[in-house]
């Protein structure tokens, strides 16, 4: 089997897996609706600035705790069969889109279920929701090439969030920048040289992880 | 001897020059920097110093891999214990230097902010090696983790702060120090005190590295 074809069986099964359990999505999304919720009672109003980076904070530990689980829920059994039937690229590459598909659902309904709870004024709603969506992208290639990592040294959260909150701070800096932008309504000019790095950044981490999987995944 | 050694001297005669001509040679009379511009021999030798460690670090990781030869995994993690000593020498000058010239130890700048972040990625890379128990399982993944954060750091601290307004000479639109405020008299030091500081930070590692390999040997059932 060709490395796409392997890719496209290996993510029907994630979806396949999920969609009989429903265990991630539904509890991804409780967990997000109820931060939501638990911010908008805490500060009922925001200014602008507060409001973006509470999206963005809720974003990142949703984002955290959902792909923390992508290499947790394999047994060593299943993981020993994968080895025998798909390389590895195909693995990771099955895995980050897996992510990326969960992660921007996710995003757009807790960006929907945000904007109708907390009401802001968007100057550039197109720019948003597709800074959104880049964001969504960059967490799922980060964090599941880290929850791989952290899942080889003994699963543990801590591990999970110490590893990747560096990683991610570079990204989510560019991403508020990009958001803020797309909230004060400046012309889409402005945030091209955003979009080309995070752009950029994303292809060298997918790149570094499909190239560094290998070594990873054999014990 | 000698020619094994002549780095090692090189790299401490150059640091005593930049110790004594950094504090004696005239500078250029600038407003706010005033004498204080002399910490330039000092502060920023060590994010060099840092980055070069660093970069041996990710090499060794990547020798790694492809050897499984155990003392190069030795060699990544003391570049990466030595590179964290630099990055906290190099934010207390810095902090020191930003106190007397822009009037707070901790001024909202994207160069302060990246190389605190850059220094939590590593601290990281230690943690992550203390909770893995098995030596080989260990050195293999802490490599892979030390490559899969390289590019980001990079990224952090080359990319980021030109995007945004900086404090720091060479951001934000603002021309690097080399261009006009660095006259002849200052490239005399600097440069001088950049290779001192990377060849003194290589002896450091080199140092910790022979050691930790003395452990070893004291360590194995004979």
């Amino acid at each position: 089997m060709n490395l796409v074809s392997q890719v496209k069986y290996l993510l029907k099964k994630e979806i396949l897996l999920e969609w009989r359990s429903k265990y991630a999505l539904n509890g991804i999304l409780l967990y997000v609706i109820s931060t939501v919720f638990v911010c908008y009672l805490s500060f009922r109003t925001t200014p602008p600035l507060v409001w973006n980076a509470l999206f963005w904070i809720i974003m990142l530990f949703a984002a955290i705790n959902a792909i923390a689980k992508s290499f947790m829920q394999e047994s060593r059994g299943r993981l020993l069969y994968y080895y025998q039937i798909a390389s590895p690229q195909a693995i990771i590459l099955a895995k980050i889109i897996y992510n990326i598909l969960l992660m921007i659902l996710m995003a757009v309904i807790a960006l929907v279920f945000y904007s109708i709870v907390f009401k802001n004024e968007v100057g550039d709603e197109g720019l948003y929701f597709l800074s959104v969506i880049i964001g969504a992208i960059s967490f799922s290639t980060v964090f599941t090439m880290i929850s791989a990592i952290a899942s080889k040294a003994g699963n543990n959260a801590t591990l999970m969030a110490i590893l990747s909150f560096p990683v991610i701070i570079p990204l989510l800096m560019l991403l508020i920048k990009l958001s803020k932008n797309a909230m004060d309504g400046l012309d889409r000019s402005v945030s091209l040289n955003e979009i080309g790095v995070l752009g950029a950044i994303n292809l060298i981490v997918v790149a570094t992880s499909l190239l560094l999987f290998p070594y990873l995944w054999r014990d | 001897m000698m020619h094994k050694n002549w780095w090692k001297i090189l790299g401490s005669i150059l640091i005593l020059y930049t110790v004594i001509g950094g504090l004696l040679i005239p500078v250029p009379k600038l407003p706010i920097l005033h004498e204080s511009i002399r910490n330039l021999y000092f502060h920023v030798p060590m994010w060099f110093s840092m980055i070069v460690i660093y970069t041996v670090s990710v090499v060794y990781s990547i020798k790694y891999l492809n050897s499984n030869n155990e003392n190069h995994d030795l060699i990544a993690v003391e570049c990466v214990n030595t590179g964290i000593v630099f990055s906290f020498v190099g934010l207390a000058t810095g902090m020191i230097w930003a106190n007397f010239t822009w009037g707070d130890f901790w001024p909202n700048d994207p160069k302060l902010n990246s190389a605190a972040i850059a220094t939590l990625m590593y601290l990281a890379y230690i943690v992550l090696r203390g909770s893995i128990d098995e030596e080989q399982k260990r050195a293999k993944i802490s490599a892979i983790y030390n490559i899969f954060a390289y590019p980001v750091m990079v990224v952090l601290i080359f990319v980021l702060p030109r995007l945004t307004d900086s404090l720091h000479p060479g951001n934000g639109g603002n021309p690097g120090f080399g261009s006009y405020d660095l006259d002849s008299n200052m490239r005399l030091v600097f440069y001088p005190a950049v290779i001192g500081w990377i060849l003194i930070s290589v002896w450091i590692m080199t140092i910790r590295y022979r050691i930790r390999l003395i452990e070893n040997k004291q360590n194995q059932i004979i």
